[in-house]
Formats: C-alpha cells, structure tokens, sequence
C-alpha cells in the first residue's frame, strides 16, 4: 500500500497543466515537420511553418502556444494499492485554479451556459476517474479549446450501416469542420458503448500515444484507411487545401447493444496539449 | 507578402485578391462572442459603439493574461464564423477588414461583397508567435469581459492571408 498527499498530487497537477500549454509534444513537432515536407502548396507550407516557429517561439519564452487554453479536462487511473484520504475531483480543481492563475493562462469557462458569467478560474475541470490494479495513480491531462472541441460529432447509427456508415460519418464531419477545427488534426473515434460512453472513448483516444496503433486488428485497419481518406479530403493545414489535413486517427472501440452502433469524433487540433504523469507517493 | 497599413485604405482594399499574403503594420480592434453580442445590442438601441467603426478592422481573438514585462498574451484568432451574424450589422455600419480562421456563411459573404469589404485569415494556434507582432495593447470598451473585452492593438508586421477578398472569391473555395 502506498499514501499519495493532496498537495503532491496538486503540485504535479499545477505542472502538467503549464508545461502542456507552453511544450507541444516532440512528437507532434516531427509530424508536423515531415508534413511542411511533403506539402506542394506555398500557402500549407507557410502555415505549417508558422506553427512550428510558434512553439519554439512558445517554449524558449515560457508562453502559451495557443490562447485558448482550453478546458483542462484529466483521466485519471487509481490503483487499489494506493490510499487517498482526500477528494481527487476537488484536488484536481484546485489545482487547475492554480495553474490557470500562475501560468496565465486564459479563464475559458463560464458558470452556465446561458447566462455566461466567467467562473474566473477556468474550474470546474472536467475528471474521469477509474480504478486499476496497481500501486500508483496515473493522470493524463488535456487543454482542450474550443475550436476543435465545437467541430466534434457523434451518430447513433444502425448496425446494417456498418464499417462504411462510420467511414462516411467521420469524412462529413472532417469536411464540414474544414478549416474552423484548426488542421491538422488528430482525430479521436469512438465506436460501439453507448450513448455517453461512445464520446468518452473518443475523447480518451486522443490521449494515446501519437506514434501507438490499436492493438485491436479491426480497428487498426480502420485507423489506417482513415488516414488516408481524411488526407485525401484535401481540407489541408487551416483549411487552406493541401495534403496535409490529419496527423493520426485513433479509433477506441466497445461493445454494445445489438441494436446499436454509436460513433463519436473528437477531434484535436494541432496544438495537441496532452501531458501524463505517474504518481508513486510513499510507503505506508 | 505585401506591406500593408492600418486602417486598409480603400482602393488598397478593393486590389487585395484571395490568397494574396499580407503583413499587416498599424490599429485593429479585438472582439470576439461577447464583445460582438453587446455592439450589436447597441446599434439596436441606437447607442453609440465603443470606437468610431467607419472603414475599422475587427480582429477575433481573446488572449491570455501578459506575464510580467509582456505586451500581450498569446493571441492568435478564433473560429470566425460564430461571429457571422453580428459581422453583418457591423459591416452595415462601416466595418471593413475582419480578421479571424476559417470559412463563414454565405449570408455573411453576400453583404462582405455589398459593402466591399474583405475578410481576412491567420493561422489558428500560433498566439506566441503573433503576440510578439503586437507592440501596444489598450483597453476601450467592456472590460468585465476580461479577455473578451475590446482592445486597441498597435501591430507591426502581423501576417494574415486573403481569404474573401471585396468581389467575393473564397480562398477555402467553397470548402466549408
């Protein structure tokens, strides 16, 4: 058994949220490079190297790469050898108040959303939490703006519709968001579950690893003609035509009813601000 | 890339075609959602708007806070076609150069070419690099908004790109 203390789970949590806004993952930045390459079109050239001079820009000063800084929104794993004797959702907020304050980052959250009125501190976060068999707890956490965010979709299809209807369903919903989802993208497919729990594998899609594929043999293959047919849609980086439209797709699937066949995109913008981090605590 | 001052001079403005690739150099106002909301409410009202608008460029962005020592947060645009039903009031008032990502609706297209006016674009999510393009910043209306509130910018060499030029050509052509 091992003990985790609220202010150390605050203190990593405060980090994360600055280091994703100011530090876009290496990763993403090779990606992108290979991408600028491979562009024939001045205009998508340009504008892919403007975003990799923004993030050296971002980090050699310290800034936020993009000002929205979106809605941090966490994974978080616990393991069932590790005791808390605190609120993890209300650690979590606390920290996020923190963050968004010392970072200056921008407050992006409004209390209700019809009367709009800034809750100031960019709270509440929005937290998913599971258990795990381990001794150590794991957050995974993501700045997601808005632009992206609003150019998402989800379907409640029919079975008869099939691997082609998903096809179909997530090229519509790339062309309509065209250059307003900030490309290139990083989509996030979510197939199967239910209703609520479709849109949250996509969303924990986009969380995977960059350079990972889905252990999973169908839906692999689906990541792959995805790719392929998103690029060949011709949106191109800011929706300004060129090859380069989406990074990766990361399709997560789970079972469902045998009526049912709910998809959901989620889709990440270029500033794809994730960070992940392992706590181990202390001995009991 | 063309030079090209603030406030954009009439005939310069009719000559920009789509694609044409600009660094912008002079005072644009910011407002976005909100800010929008209320000068439309305003025109309703009859009440004056916060700055004369007359031939006036709108850029679409809320930055983050400046740290110590900065001018400006980062500040790069935000999806502009949420802003599409006020921009029309707003360029029946004057409104001329709107700067902001992504394609808009038609509706907003046809009064653009009505009213000659152009529409511009950045690169979303490069706000550190544009906000080292900004060398004065000033508050002038509704700062209870907080970074939605409406700001004077000083620019010098901000780069954007046509993307709806005065006679209407679509740079995203067609593609929404």
């Amino acid at each position: 058994m091992r003990k985790i203390t609220r202010q150390d789970m605050i203190n990593a949590v405060e980090a994360m949220i600055i280091d994703a806004n100011v530090n876009l993952d290496l990763k993403m930045v090779i990606k992108l490079k290979l991408a600028m390459e491979k562009e024939t079109s001045l205009i998508a050239k340009s504008v892919i190297a403007e975003i990799l001079e923004n993030q050296d820009i971002a980090r050699d000063e310290n800034i936020p790469m993009c000002q929205d800084t979106g809605v941090a929104v966490f994974f978080v794993e616990i393991g069932n050898e590790v005791f808390l004797d605190f609120n993890v959702e209300d650690a979590i907020n606390e920290a996020v108040r923190n963050a968004y304050k010392r970072g200056y980052l921008r407050k992006s959250v409004v209390k209700h959303p019809l009367d709009r009125v800034n809750t100031l501190d960019n709270t509440p976060a929005i937290i998913h939490i599971e258990q795990t068999m381990n001794d150590y707890v794991t957050i995974k956490m993501a700045a997601k703006g808005a632009g992206s965010e609003n150019m998402s979709a989800m379907k409640m299809l029919t079975p008869s519709e099939g691997r082609q209807g998903i096809i179909d369903f997530v090229l519509k919903t790339i062309k309509d968001a065209g250059g307003r989802a900030c490309p290139p993208i990083i989509v996030g497919l979510g197939i199967g579950g239910n209703f609520e729990k479709v849109t949250e594998i996509a969303k924990s899609a986009i969380f995977r690893d960059l350079d990972d594929h889905s252990l999973n043999e169908v839906d692999r293959l689906l990541e792959e003609e995805l790719l392929v047919k998103i690029n060949e849609l011709g949106v191109g980086p800011m929706g300004l035509r060129g090859e380069t439209t989406c990074i990766a797709v990361k399709v997560n699937s789970y079972p469902c009813h045998i009526a049912s066949l709910p998809v959901a995109v989620n889709i990440q913008c270029h500033a794809a601000r994730h960070k992940e981090v392992v706590l181990k605590g202390d001995i009991l | 890339m063309k030079n090209i001052t603030l406030p954009i001079l009439q005939e310069v403005r009719e000559s920009l075609r789509s694609g044409d690739q600009l660094l912008l150099s002079g005072y644009l106002y910011t407002g976005r959602d909100a800010a929008h909301k209320l000068m439309v409410e305003s025109i309703i009202k009859n009440d004056p708007l916060p700055f004369p608008i007359d031939g006036e460029s709108i850029y679409y962005t809320g930055p983050t806070p400046p740290k110590p020592g900065q001018v400006i947060g980062a500040c790069g645009p935000t999806s502009s076609y949420r802003m599409d039903v006020y921009s029309i009031p707003l360029m029946e008032k004057g409104l001329k150069v709107m700067i902001g990502k992504g394609p808009r609706g038609n509706e907003f297209l046809e009064v653009l070419k009505k009213t000659k006016s152009v529409y511009l674009v950045t690169t979303g999510g490069i706000g550190a690099l544009l906000s080292k393009r900004v060398l004065k910043m000033e508050m002038i209306a509704y700062p209870h908004l907080q970074s939605e509130a409406i700001y004077r910018l000083l620019v010098k060499d901000f780069p954007v790109i046509v993307a709806y030029d005065s006679i209407g050509n679509d740079l995203f052509g067609g593609m929404e």
